[in-house]
């Protein structure tokens, strides 16, 4: 029975955040019921109440594993927990945190995310600003070369040999290098760069600037939101890559990404492995090895939860450049 | 252009040519190098010597590999997920971006977009570690049904290769319809309003403009999704079967990709493995143009 309130109560905050209570949303709701053939009031109807629906799949698995994680895991494992956390604790957290392998993980992924989509961003931009040029000597060439590797590429294998001569497997160098440039991202670069006036450069010449002066004083300032589109989503990536991870980091195991070593206790079962190398005193009875493992992937996931709602009115634009042709 | 003109350009272009040339480098060494090292495809090649040292054997591998009992249940496992996944998860995206925008309240659209895509930007380990968290004996989707008595002991749905394809299309569509609804709302906000007022004056209802005025107006990127999707179908989504996948589903769950994992990086197959992407790039290609060629004579729209 309290269940059945409780999930009420979630149903109505979630009509709230979503129908918002604005002046605005109060016009529209007047507006759409007014004026309207009964079939058409049917319709919308029908139409928000199957949005409402997609809004609760979308949102409730994720807001499973939340409560569950802040569950005393032996108690989580009788069952019975829908909607709201039953025996609090922080425990799964205390674990997690405490646990020396994930803290390195996660050092690990803030590195390469920060270093791998700084130097991706700005090198990728360096080489389009320059291909943005339509006099360059040799673009065609330039081009077609990028072009051709959009359609074909080595494949696993191949690119495996490659960076094992290239000394670059248990290196932290893998996550950077191979990653540097991305001719999808120069397409977007250079669409953006062609839209920025050319009598700012000339200017910038006539006073005596070069074209690197150029690129860093006048193009870059000006691109930012190309520059944070771009770098959002190599810094999604970058975060949540754990497959790099688990093919290239054979041996050097302090050098696995979060979500390698979050995929090496999901999906390998080896889910001991966090509770084993945990010190002593610190594991409680009350939590589980899958309490833990919820514990880890909310951790693993917060930072881009967190900010996701800031950042996504730009990854809409950025998805929007990306799919203009050529 | 005559040579000295040339060199007089290269001389003023001299710093952008210097700023292309680390790209092109890298080009290079990370996409031809790799693109070179195809060859041991044909090869007979160990890891301890160089590529040109590996003697040849044609299409030894390729043979090889049609001839494994393997071939057959990889290629249903690719070929069927991806099919399943290109007829029910091709449509929903359209179908959810027509709906989203035929809703009139502002905020509330706004915001349903904002959720829809959250899980485009939750890795596959965790969706996967959700899912196992779910379907496992002691898990949600078995308490439910256990409750409302569908089921009357509970299964073990990743353990089961008959569950596996439902719940890889289902997860994937979760994952990416809202997110790959955007695209489409783009098209639609791009369709000019006159046209509906014209519709409305004629009497259209809802349903006609829809089927009129919208979806006519969106099939040039539907096509050209369209096409991007076919040439895919072999690609079959790794990073979630990779997570998902145990022994125990490997009969539904094992893929070209993860087959070329196997064989390749765990078993060190090198040459056997190259030869199975290369395989697949070729099918890849031929789909693409194929698919390119049919949307054309079909709807008039081409990706090329």
């Amino acid at each position: 029975m309290l269940e059945v309130m409780l999930a009420i109560l979630m149903i109505g905050f979630l009509v709230i955040i979503v129908l918002g209570i604005s002046k605005q949303s109060r016009y529209e709701i007047k507006e759409m019921f007014s004026r309207q053939s009964t079939g058409s009031k049917i319709f919308d109807i029908v139409n928000i109440i199957f949005m409402l629906l997609i809004c609760f799949i979308m949102l409730y698995p994720v807001w499973y594993v939340l409560i569950l994680s802040f569950n005393e895991g032996s108690d989580a494992m009788m069952g019975g927990i829908y909607w709201w956390v039953r025996e609090f604790t922080l425990d799964n957290y205390k674990i997690v945190l405490s646990n020396n392998d994930i803290f390195k993980a996660f050092i690990v992924t803030v590195a390469r995310t920060v270093i791998g989509t700084t130097t991706h961003v700005l090198f990728t931009a360096m080489i389009a600003y320059s291909l943005s040029k339509r006099d360059l000597v040799g673009r065609k060439i330039w081009l077609t070369m990028g072009i051709i590797t959009m359609f074909f590429s080595g494949g696993l294998i191949p690119t495996f040999i490659l960076f094992k001569n290239m000394n670059l497997l248990d290196s932290f160098w893998v996550y950077i290098i191979p990653t540097m440039f991305s001719f999808y991202d120069l397409i977007i670069f250079q669409s953006f760069f062609r839209g920025i006036p050319d009598s700012l450069e000339e200017a910038a010449t006539i006073d005596g600037a070069g074209y690197f002066y150029i690129f860093r004083r006048i193009i870059l300032p000006l691109s930012k939101p190309v520059l944070a589109t771009i770098a959002l989503f190599c810094g999604v990536w970058h975060w949540n890559d754990y497959f790099m991870g688990v093919i290239y980091i054979t041996k050097n195991v302090d050098l696995q990404p979060i979500q390698t070593y979050l995929y090496r206790i999901v999906a390998e079962s080896a889910s001991n492995q966090a509770m084993a190398n945990m010190p002593d005193g610190v594991q409680k009875a009350t939590t589980t090895s899958g309490s833990i493992k919820l514990a880890t992937m909310v951790v693993t996931t917060l930072p881009i939860v967190l900010v996701y709602p800031f950042l996504q009115k730009y990854f809409v634009k950025g998805m929007l450049l990306g799919s203009v042709k050529g | 252009m005559t040579n000295t003109n040339i060199l007089k350009k290269i001389k003023v272009q001299r710093t952008l040519l210097l700023m292309v040339l680390p790209g092109v480098l890298w080009m290079i060494i990370f996409n031809y190098l790799p693109m070179y090292g195809i060859i041991i495809a044909f090869k007979e090649f160990k890891i301890y010597q160089s590529m040109f040292e590996a003697p040849w054997v044609g299409f030894y591998h390729f043979i090889e590999f049609f001839k494994d009992e393997d071939f057959f249940l990889v290629m249903k496992n690719t070929l069927g997920m991806s099919f399943l996944k290109l007829l029910i998860g091709f449509p929903l995206p359209i179908a959810f971006a027509v709906l989203l925008n035929e809703l009139k309240l502002s905020r509330f659209k706004k915001n349903i977009q904002t959720i829809s895509y959250l899980p485009h930007f939750l890795s596959w380990v965790v969706l996967g570690g959700i899912m196992i968290t779910w379907t496992s004996e002691a898990g949600l989707v078995n308490e439910v049904l256990l409750g409302i008595g569908i089921i009357q002991k509970p299964i073990a749905f990743l353990g089961d290769p008959k569950y596996f394809w439902g719940i890889a299309i289902a997860s994937d569509i979760w994952k990416e319809i809202g997110w790959n609804a955007i695209i489409y709302l783009a098209a639609i906000a791009a369709i000019d309003v006159s046209m509906y007022e014209a519709a409305v004056i004629d009497g259209a209802n809802r349903f006609q403009k829809i089927k009129y005025i919208t979806l006519p107006s969106i099939a040039p990127t539907i096509a050209m999704l369209f096409i991007l999707a076919v040439s895919g179908v072999l690609n079959s989504n790794f990073d979630q079967v990779f997570v998902l996948n145990n022994p125990l589903n490997s009969n539904a769950s094992e893929v070209l990709d993860l087959y070329v994992y196997r064989t390749g990086i765990r078993a060190a197959r090198y040459s056997y493995a190259t030869a199975i992407g290369l395989f697949k790039s070729v099918v890849a290609f031929a789909l693409l143009f194929t698919a390119n060629k049919v949307t054309r004579r079909l709807t008039g729209n081409s990706l090329f």
